[in-house]
């Protein structure tokens, strides 16, 4: 069953005045459990108003969300349930951070979710490894610890709610490429470990090439694609045409095949473009 | 070329009274007049203390830092420093004094005193150098991130300076706020002759740079034309960098033994290198 | 939303109003709002209300505006209204049990509503035809003086600028922490007084935190533009006084005048009702 469905679900902004703005139209997807699907779309495509959805923290205009099966707006009163199903880490969540210590900040999501304080201690001292801290930084406070501290400690007090679904709104924006790569090996092996589903925002190819399985493509407020990776980056042409950015690995064999030579249209990764070119340079030596 | 920054064996530390850890150590680096330069290195690099000492917001612990002949200890020659050499943060949101667009590119030179017809001659000149000129009336709030960022350098830029220093402008841009305002960048170097030192943690914009300083641990790591510097690729790495695809993958295949040259950071160049390979 | 509040926001525009001199703007604003309250009768409240219709119909400003900053104020108006009506004494008109509602009653409660609206409407006129910037430059000119006796004028100035420029920026960051925290579960609706305040802590300490940080970068960001106080500084904006100037505080002067007149002969005019 899939873990996140809509039906044609519409979202207007300030209707009925000046300003009003169609950020979603007719807006029909399907997502399955345990998933690690990217989201690309530009500024403005959508794909803020989409994941806000997710978790009731926008209501619909038109149409309808499930998560797991439930309908989120069945009833208003139980709304908030759904919060602690679908994760949402903001944009830059470091600016978030209010807690005394980094212990009490992580543990405003579980406190919130009524568990009880040894659950909501294992939960934390649970999300603050799989940010790859180590548990002496929970006594801190967190406005002493560095830019990229922080940002995970914002992500693990998404963590610490066991969410089924973590949907993480361009998590690595302006980090340095260590920090950014740290941030995205532990989103993933947290994924593989938990088995959820993780939404992943991100403006950058490269990473979603590279941690991904699936990828959306949302443009003018709909799903433009929905698709394996390798089936996406094979798409360099609509991709490029929508205004979107492949991964420059991509760009280069798109470039080849231009050029006509018979090179694979499914190569996203550099690992996969060398055996490519290996393969091919072995091959036409073999004949 | 002509010298315009010149930093002389500087050292520097945030911690006044111990004086450790140094964050920039026996730092000499020297920018000409008219150069494109883009700073890499990772977090707490010295990268961006480095750009600070440039226009006299650090002073160095030692050593001396001159930009156009002036010394940024000279406290008499401030202004004329900051006049030189301006500079252009990464949150454009905290950089934007004015309620509209055209008051706040207004402001330095109303601060230097210039008189009002003249700064209207400079806004009108600084906005169309960056594009943003019909917007000269709306609200910055209005704006996105790349606008923002280019009415920021515009700011600037109605000081007439010497050089801009830019302090990583676009991590918090999306790509397309991203390409803006390197073209506008690239435009002002090449037709205004304006110095540019880009700091930046994206290797795709350093590419585009004439030349790359890398920076680690408070020193000049690498100091070279994009391509020399993008072919090490494994030193890179180590200081936790990245480079171009393109590069990585001409360096694994001459691991791999296939005849290829490693210093290619351009996509054009990447294919026809492909294409000589394949069709050989 | 917390997004939709208007206070303070300017129509760019090319408009006689617009492009007057934001001193004289200043002026006549507090000299409208002077004779809305100098008019002692219903025929010099019509001239004010007119006077300030049609200086909305100069300014091109959509009339809808008028209504939107009007709207908070409303509570309060009808509050007023209703205690004038019901409380004055004078002549019954009506009568249920103690309520009565007196011919006076009715008057002073028309006035006073009408005074409230006008005076909003005007200031508002005044914002919306004003960039902010213009507006605090005026108030800084006109204070100018107060310079003399060690008034930091232009700090002040530059404070209100400043204020005026963050106000969207943290609005929106309000918006955006209070998101965050409720995908966490936060719950901001129920519960006592106590436990609302309690509640809010999650959203007001991230955002002093980040005012802080914003207001730290600003304050690097200015002095790398050579900002170093009122000293020396010149302005691109010139203020000079127009031809238009003139006529608008001539053409107020008259109203005034008008309104006066009307205090004093309205026994010639007929009753309004």
């Amino acid at each position: 069953m899939s873990i996140i469905k809509t039906e044609n679900l519409t979202h207007t902004y300030s209707q009925g005045t000046p300003y009003e703005r169609v950020a979603l139209r007719d807006f029909n997807i399907e997502i399955e459990e345990g998933e690690f699907v990217g989201i690309i779309g530009h500024t403005g495509s959508g794909k803020s108003t989409f994941i806000q959805h997710l978790n009731g923290l926008l209501a619909p205009t038109e149409g309808k969300v499930y998560i797991g099966g439930e309908d989120l707006w069945a009833d208003k009163n139980d709304l908030r349930r759904f919060r602690f199903q679908v994760g949402l880490v903001f944009q830059y969540p470091e600016y978030q951070l209010f807690g005394e210590t980094v212990a009490a900040d992580i543990a405003f999501g579980p406190t919130n979710m009524g568990l009880a304080p040894e659950e909501i201690e294992r939960r934390v001292r649970e999300a603050i490894r799989f940010v790859g801290l180590g548990p002496e930084i929970l006594e801190k406070s967190p406005f002493e610890l560095s830019g990229g501290q922080k940002r995970r400690v914002a992500i693990a007090g998404v963590m610490a709610m066991s969410p089924r679904v973590l949907v993480l709104d361009e998590p690595t924006a302006g980090l340095d490429p260590r920090g950014r790569d740290t941030i995205l090996g532990e989103i993933r092996e947290y994924h593989e470990e938990q088995k959820n589903t993780v939404l992943l925002v991100s403006h950058s190819m490269e990473d979603i090439a590279q941690h991904a399985k699936k990828a959306l493509v949302i443009a003018d407020g709909r799903p433009a694609m929905y698709d394996t990776v390798e089936r996406i980056f094979a798409r360099t042409d609509e991709l490029t045409a929508m205004g979107l950015a492949v991964p420059q690995i991509s760009r280069v064999f798109a470039g080849l095949r231009a050029a006509c030579c018979p090179v694979p249209d499914n190569i996203y990764t550099v690992e996969g473009a060398a055996a490519a070119i290996l393969n091919a340079v072995k091959g036409g030596a073999d004949q | 070329m002509k010298k315009l920054i010149e930093t002389n064996h500087i050292s520097f530390s945030y911690e006044e009274e111990t004086g450790l850890p140094l964050v920039l150590e026996d730092l000499s680096i020297t920018i000409g007049q008219g150069e494109f330069v883009a700073v890499l290195g990772h977090n707490g690099s010295g990268k961006s203390t480095f750009a600070k000492h440039c226009n006299a917001v650090l002073l160095p612990r030692t050593g001396t830092v001159t930009v156009d002949g002036m010394d940024t200890k000279d406290e008499d020659k401030l202004f004329e420093i900051r006049q030189c050499a301006g500079m252009v943060f990464q949150n454009p949101d905290n950089q934007i004094v004015a309620t509209v667009v055209e008051e706040d590119v207004a402001f330095a030179p109303e601060n230097m005193g210039v008189e009002p017809a003249e700064i209207r001659r400079r806004v009108d000149e600084a906005l169309k150098a960056v594009g943003m000129y019909e917007y000269r009336e709306s609200a910055p709030h209005q704006l996105s991130g790349g606008q923002k960022q280019r009415v920021a350098i515009a700011g600037i830029i109605a000081m007439r300076p010497r050089c801009i220093l830019l302090d990583e402008p676009t991590a918090m841009l999306d790509p397309r706020g991203r390409a803006e305002v390197m073209r506008v960048l690239r435009q002002l170097n090449r037709e205004n002759n304006i110095t540019v030192v880009l700091i930046t943690h994206y290797m795709e914009e350093a590419a585009q740079c004439d030349r790359v300083i890398v920076m680690d641990d408070g020193r000049v790591l690498m100091d070279d034309i994009p391509r020399r510097v993008f072919s090490r690729v494994a030193e890179l790495r180590q200081v936790g960098l990245d480079v171009p695809q393109t590069t990585e993958l001409m360096t694994m295949l001459k691991e791999a033994g296939l005849p290829v040259r490693t210093d290619i950071i351009d996509e054009q160049e990447c294919v026809e290198a492909l294409r000589a390979l394949l069709t050989r | 939303m917390i997004r939709d509040i208007t206070i303070g926001q300017y129509f760019p525009g090319q408009s006689a109003i617009h492009r007057m001199d934001p001193r004289v703007k200043i002026l006549l604003s507090v000299l409208y709002i002077v004779m809305l309250f100098v008019a002692g009768n219903l025929w010099g409240l019509l001239l004010g209300v007119l006077f300030g219709f049609a200086a909305y119909l100069l300014s091109g400003i959509p009339l809808s505006m008028i209504g939107k900053s009007m709207r908070p104020v409303v509570p309060i108006v009808i509050f007023t209204a209703v205690l004038n009506l019901f409380l004055t004494s004078g002549d019954v008109l009506w009568q249920w049990h103690f309520l009565k509602i007196t011919k006076e009653g009715i008057e002073t409660a028309v006035f006073m509503s009408v005074r409230i609206l006008c005076l909003i409407a005007g200031t508002s006129l005044l914002t919306y035809t004003t960039s902010p910037i213009a507006l605090t430059d005026g108030i800084e000119r006109l204070l100018s003086p107060l310079k003399k006796v060690k008034l930091p004028v232009h700090e002040l100035a530059m404070m209100m600028t400043i204020a005026l420029r963050f106000i969207p920026t943290l609005i929106e960051e309000t918006d955006k922490i209070m998101s965050a925290q409720k995908a966490r579960g936060a719950d901001l609706e129920s519960g006592g007084v106590l436990q609302r305040a309690k509640a809010l802590l999650p959203i007001l300490i991230p955002l002093f935190v980040s005012a802080f940080r914003r207001a730290d970068e600003l304050a690097l960001a200015m002095e790398c533009r050579c900002y170093h106080g009122g000293e020396g500084r010149t302005r691109m904006k010139q203020m000079k006084l127009h031809g238009r100037d003139l006529v608008s505080g001539l053409v107020t002067a008259a109203v005034f005048a008008g309104v006066l007149l009307l205090n004093r002969y309205v026994h010639l005019l007929p009753t309004i009702w």
